[in-house]
């Protein structure tokens, strides 16, 4: 089991302990910037503020500045590339690109095959390839299974189809529970498995991460991809929530 | 699909951790570690911080998250805690000495 892996790892690094501490007590900083994370801009007086020290950044804010700094004097970053990277998750990847393979699925049964079965070609033929190098494997709920996703050790999650996952998909309680007692996390989101349906957990890695294809709507027949899409939520394809139902549809 | 589907309600809370994130990612890309070791870096530092209680998955997720990449850093030889600090330092005085209405830099 992952979990022994967790203890003996966490022993065997303990002296990331002192670095830790340091940050935990920055939290209690505030971080006083507004809007985007170009911090290069700020305007510290333009608050009418006349005391600096609340116009300065938090703690950990100036850490990540101060590594930026570093970074680019010694030629290891872009910080062109920083932002287009910030851009890119705030932008453009979102669960939208998870709903259109799902809705796409639910549709047009080669696809949903090949989903399937390798999800990655499908993936990369529609240019929504990972950028480390993970494979994505989709599991289907059935009336017999209903697939549930979780990454015990950290927050390995499908990024180039969800985007970043939510705070709760990376609590120690999710973290933790998801695998001990499924159909309880399942029950707190709302979602309340039949008697006879199995509630199956992935965990995801680094090397692995998982998207749930959730059941397709009763009475959705004859709805466009376009209009699916607009049912499947991003909890239903981590399979923390069930789509939405057809009434709903866009 | 982009229309109708719902969009992200905010996938970063904190500037600081977009940034945190970004410059993770883009090391990745410019080979300094491997996935699967900052996955383990990152791992190692939640189950640390983790100890003195559970962590929400929000402003303690992306604490860990600087912790894992410093320890990264660190020990791929490329920066380390004395620089880090002087350079806080450093970003620390031009915040409290620039004059109103001016953008912040270093050393002007």
């Amino acid at each position: 089991m992952r979990k022994t892996v967790t203890v003996s790892t966490s022993q065997i690094f303990c002296i990331l302990i002192r670095s830790s501490a340091t940050c935990i007590r920055a939290n209690t900083g505030r971080w006083t910037g507004a809007g985007k994370p170009a911090q290069d801009n700020a305007m510290p007086h333009d608050h009418h503020d006349d005391n600096p020290h609340r116009l300065l950044p938090s703690e950990p804010a100036l850490r990540v500045k101060a590594l930026e700094t570093i970074l680019v004097e010694k030629g290891l970053i872009d910080p062109a590339a920083l932002d287009a990277i910030i851009d890119l998750y705030e932008r453009d990847i979102g669960p939208q690109i998870g709903a259109g393979l799902v809705a796409r699925a639910w549709n047009d049964p080669e696809f949903r095959a090949a989903l399937l079965t390798d999800a990655d070609r499908v993936i990369t033929e529609l240019g929504h390839g990972g950028r480390q190098g993970e494979h994505v494997v989709v599991v289907e709920n059935t009336p017999d299974t209903h697939n549930l996703v979780v990454c015990t050790l950290c927050s390995c999650y499908p990024w180039p189809l969800l985007g970043i996952p939510p705070g709760w998909y990376k609590s120690d309680s999710y973290r933790a529970r998801a695998v001990r007692e499924p159909r309880a996390v399942l029950a707190e989101f709302g979602v309340t498995l039949a008697e006879g349906t199995t509630a199956r957990v992935w965990d995801s890695t680094a090397e692995i991460r998982y998207l749930v294809l959730p059941m397709r709507p009763e009475g959705t027949e004859g709805l466009d991809e376009a209009a699916l899409a607009s049912l499947v939520t991003r909890d239903s394809m981590i399979g923390a929530g069930l789509p939405r139902s057809a009434g709903t549809a866009a | 699909m982009s229309q109708t589907a719902p969009r992200p309600e905010q996938p970063f809370e904190q500037p600081w951790h977009a940034a945190a994130f970004a410059l993770t990612v883009h090391l990745h890309e410019r080979g300094l570690f491997s996935w699967t070791e900052w996955a383990d870096s990152l791992a190692t530092a939640l189950a640390d911080n983790g100890k003195a209680g559970n962590l929400d998955g929000g402003d303690d997720y992306y604490t860990a998250w600087l912790a894992a990449l410093q320890r990264r850093l660190a020990e791929g030889g490329v920066t380390g805690e004395d620089e880090i600090s002087a350079m806080m330092a450093a970003w620390t005085e031009a915040y409290l000495t620039t004059p109103h209405g001016h953008p912040v830099t270093l050393g002007g």
